[in-house]
């Protein structure tokens, strides 16, 4: 299939994005550039200096809001994708009301008691939407200790599932990139066999 | 009773367990992790009620922080 056809098919899927930082951020610029036709993001963030180290954010957008920054950078990237920003903090109230009509919900917080509380909620509220885990990503190397395992029909992880980030084990843009890519890459592979 | 955890045969000799048992029988200390049995997730405030049984299929996720 011609680059042409695979991004027309993209373009007819809504794609949920939970936070926008160093995962989150990255993943959403790669579904722009694959063609994706909306993309949902929430994040209640304000862009900091030190986001600029991992996330796809640039110096002009600091001191905005993460979800308005990246609608803003992926208008630039690819204006055919609709992004629909959410500036508020994800609670098992307002999952369902955000990602309503996503066909895909890529998981990119930062803590994990959020990670937690969205897969128990997306779960009870919205059974049978695939959901795009990242867990593992801090340091640098070993990179093939990082994978893609696919749980079920619904659940699939990236990361090296071991790795969580300390003060003294941040976590540094390429692993955080990789896994971001992974992610972006899962939802292209369950789009793409989605008819 | 033999059960699959995350994809491999494992064997125990008492016929059903918690998943708190199960936790601690298999040392699975992390503690942020999500459970699901034949692909069903597993609140946390149920740990203590769900049992587990011949047969059943057990998936242990480990979640890190970092995103």
């Amino acid at each position: 299939m011609n680059i042409f056809r695979i991004r027309d098919h993209l373009s007819r899927f809504r794609v949920g994005i939970a936070g926008a930082g160093g995962l989150g951020s990255n993943c959403a610029a790669s579904l722009a550039r694959s063609g994706i036709g909306t993309i949902v993001i929430a994040d209640f963030d304000i862009l900091e200096p030190g986001n600029l180290y991992r996330q796809y954010y640039f110096t002009c957008q600091l001191e905005m809001f993460k979800a308005t920054a990246l609608k803003e950078t992926i208008a630039r990237i690819n204006p055919d994708t609709l992004v629909i920003a959410h500036t508020v903090q994800l609670n098992p109230e307002n999952i369902q009301m955000i990602y309503s009509g996503c066909d895909v919900i890529v998981e990119a917080l930062d803590e994990v008691e959020m990670k937690d509380m969205l897969a128990e909620t997306i779960q009870e509220k919205m059974p049978g939407i695939p959901l795009i885990m990242g867990s593992g990503l801090a340091g640098w190397g070993n990179i093939e200790s990082l994978r893609c395992r696919k749980i079920d029909d619904t659940l699939y992880v990236c990361g090296d599932e071991t790795t969580e980030t300390t003060p003294d084990n941040p976590a540094l843009a390429p692993r955080v990139s990789i896994v971001a890519n992974m992610q972006a890459d899962m939802v292209v592979g369950i789009l793409m066999n989605k008819k | 009773m033999k059960i699959m955890l995350n994809n491999r045969e494992e064997e125990f000799s008492i016929e059903t367990l918690s998943v708190n048992q199960l936790l601690a029988l298999r040392k699975l200390s992390f503690k942020m992790r999500i459970i699901k049995i034949n692909g069903r997730l597993i609140p946390r405030e149920k740990y203590e009620s769900t049992f587990i049984k011949e047969g059943d299929n057990v998936q242990v996720i480990y979640l890190m922080s970092g995103g």
